[in-house]
């Protein structure tokens, strides 16, 4: 039962920098999500986490310990991995008790033929017996415990590996990318297994993926990480719908965030793409932004006007609830897509002028820096899109 | 119809190709067999039949181990292959773990020196080595035969090569789980590597069941003697090679090695080309 603390990591691989003095406090039973692309150095940090990597500078503590410089094994972690890295001499079961066995029993009762004679160690065995069944019934994967690795399928692999890392009850769990191997409906079913798995033991859990849909589903708290840097820390709805930073909102929702540059019309309006939209912000005149408005942002409006963007559909997609429609709008570069309730927007054609209007407070606006450029009342920001199903 | 054929016409020249090979390096072995159980008239008869006219096949071999203690060569060779090949594995596997798994200063360098190891000769090393057992004072002894061999620049090759096909993250997950890196080298690594080990044990034991090179320097007592030495004693300039028991003392000597190829077949073949595409 510990919290994280992370202060001021660095670390590089030869000349390129994987990670730039990364800090992060990560509360006890908390599950937390490092959140990015590949090549981001979530797993990096996470490695560092778990003392596999050591860090340039910085330090790392769990619990009230500060743990650099301790090795692994005496970190309390344990940590699941996107090849599962089972070993594939070893039966299900001795996977799974090889980590018992190396904290409670001594060189002497490991050894194959006398250690079973010495004292102490007929019941340690069996306690660990106990406990690896026990560990596997949860699992659902006690009827394996004689099989080897290769006999299993990707799902039973991934809950060995989660039994492995289970059965010596950890403070911490790490897992990198534990869901990456397996198809995508047993990923689904996975997903809510770990869920139900944090909700039950309520010891901490660091996550890392590059599945937003993962990420927004298991998290209490999100940590969106890009080139090394920490861009944004915050519950999953907050890194949706209100993004500190230009490239968080690119990389969370889909389909994408639609960008445009714009200008500082005039008091409480900007200029984005020949029209004028309506923004409560009090930014000086001639100002450049960048406006992001998010795909269902848009709703259908019957003739152009202020607050209305208009184009020529490109290409239609159904999905069921929803219609992505892709507008080309002069003086923009990219297609606009909107995302349009299926029922109301029903005969949408390729190559017609469509009109769509823009809600005003999911107007989210960037400085040319990508900074986010708060609303006069930030609270109006967060007044909130509501988080869709995620696929 | 014609499919068929278009396919089997270059199956039928490979295997052709093969089977021919295949009894270039047989026939000897067979010549070999067949002349150990035949009586001296027989073995420069003119024509050649597999099985004599006349089994002589007792005498031969009773003369083999009767005449030389051939039965005592081959414990030789049996011991000293034995603590070789348990001495090597035992050294190798650890440096090739750290060679393929450890990130320090200077691993390339030696990594560099293990390749160069490779190339050399055994036979180019014998005088230092003589003189080093010489300083050392074990001539004349198992361990000189032993001795020179432990490290073995070809196993840390191959092992080295293969623990590096074993994924980082079971490393990774053998230190979290607890493990200290030796026992990671002999839990995890040796036991996934079993392919390669069974590959460089074949090796290792053939080449130094066979070896007369090194024994005739370092050793100088019969009774420390390597297989082959037996073979040479049928070897005669002057009255002429006794042919019979030459050949029945050379099937004995081979026949232990056949015995363990044969059992160690399937994985010698896998170790060798798990070994070639990594």
């Amino acid at each position: 039962m510990s919290g994280i603390v992370l202060r001021n990591i660095r670390k590089s691989f030869g000349p390129t920098t994987a990670l730039h003095d990364v800090s992060l406090s990560i509360v006890n039973g908390e599950f937390l999500t490092l959140l990015g692309p590949s090549g981001c150095g979530k797993s990096t940090l996470l490695r560092i986490l778990a003392g596999l990597e050591v860090q340039d500078a910085g330090s790392v503590a769990i619990g009230d310990r500060v743990v650099d410089g301790l090795r692994p094994k005496r970190r309390d972690v344990a940590m699941v991995f996107q090849s599962y890295a089972l070993y594939p001499h070893m039966t299900v079961a001795e996977n799974i008790a090889l980590p018992l066995r190396m904290r409670r029993l001594n060189a002497w009762q490991r050894a194959p033929l006398v250690g079973r004679w010495l004292p102490g160690t007929g019941m340690a065995r069996r306690a660990i017996d106990m406990e690896v069944g026990g560990t596997a019934e949860a699992l659902g994967i006690a009827h394996l415990l004689d099989r080897k690795p290769g006999q299993l399928s990707g799902g039973q692999r991934q809950r060995v590996a989660l039994g492995r890392a289970m059965v010596r009850h950890p403070a911490v769990f790490l897992m990198d990318e534990p869901l990456s191997n397996l198809d995508a409906k047993l990923r689904v079913h996975m997903r809510a297994e770990i869920k139900e798995l944090h909700r039950r033991l309520g010891v901490t859990f660091v996550y890392v993926t590059h599945d937003q849909a993962e990420a927004m589903t298991l998290s209490d708290r999100v940590v969106v990480m890009l080139d090394g840097e920490v861009l944004q820390v915050a519950q999953p709805q907050k890194i949706y719908s209100d993004p500190d930073d230009r490239r968080v909102a690119e990389f969370v929702g889909s389909p994408k965030i639609n960008m445009f540059d714009a200008i500082m019309r005039e008091r409480g309006q900007v200029d984005v793409a020949g029209t004028a939209l309506s923004v409560p912000s009090e930014l000086t005149l001639g100002t450049e932004l960048t406006v992001a408005i998010r795909p269902e942002a848009f709703q259908l409006a019957g003739h152009a006007g202020p607050g209305v963007l208009t184009g020529l559909v490109r290409m239609v997609e159904h999905m069921g609830s929803d219609l992505f429609v892709y507008l080309d709008v002069a003086g923009v570069e990219h297609p606009v897509i909107a995302r349009l309730s299926a029922e109301r927007a029903p005969e949408i054609v390729t190559g017609q002028t469509l009109h769509v209007g823009v809600r005003p407070d999911h107007v989210l606006l960037f400085d040319r820096e990508g900074r986010r450029v708060r609303l006069r009342d930030g609270a109006a920001a967060a007044s909130v899109t509501p988080v869709r199903e995620w696929a | 119809m014609s499919a068929t054929r278009l396919f089997a016409l270059p199956a039928i020249l490979r295997h052709s190709v093969l089977l021919l090979t295949s009894a270039l390096i047989l026939v000897p072995f067979a010549w070999m067999v067949s002349l150990s159980i035949k009586p001296p008239g027989e073995i420069f008869r003119a024509s050649f039949s597999f099985f004599p006219a006349q089994f002589h096949g007792a005498e031969n071999y009773t003369k083999a181990i009767t005449s030389v203690p051939l039965l005592h060569y081959i414990g030789n060779g049996l011991l000293v292959c034995a603590l070789i090949l348990a001495l090597q594995i035992l050294v190798c596997a650890p440096i090739a773990y750290a060679l393929a798994k450890l990130n320090f200063r200077g691993r390339d360098l030696l990594f560099a020196l293990v390749l160069i190891g490779l190339l050399l000769p055994h036979q180019v090393l014998s005088l230092p080595l003589f003189i080093l057992c010489y300083q050392l004072g074990i001539l004349n002894t198992y361990a000189a035969l032993v001795f020179p061999y432990i490290v073995s620049p070809f196993g840390v090759f191959l092992f080295r090569q293969f623990f590096k096909s074993i994924p980082d993250d079971v490393v990774h997950a053998a230190r979290l789980d607890g493990l200290s890196e030796l026992s990671i080298v002999w839990k995890i690594m040796v036991p996934m590597s079993l392919p390669a080990i069974l590959a460089f044990s074949i090796f290792s034991v053939v080449g130094h069941w066979n070896d007369l090179f090194w024994p005739l320097i370092a050793v100088r007592d019969g009774s420390l003697m390597p297989p082959p030495i037996g073979i040479m004693a049928f070897k005669n300039a002057e009255a002429g090679n006794d042919y019979g028991p030459l050949m029945a003392a050379s099937t004995l000597v081979v026949a232990p090695l056949l015995i363990a190829f044969l059992a160690a077949q399937k994985w010698f073949v896998e170790g060798m080309t798990t070994g070639a595409v990594k």
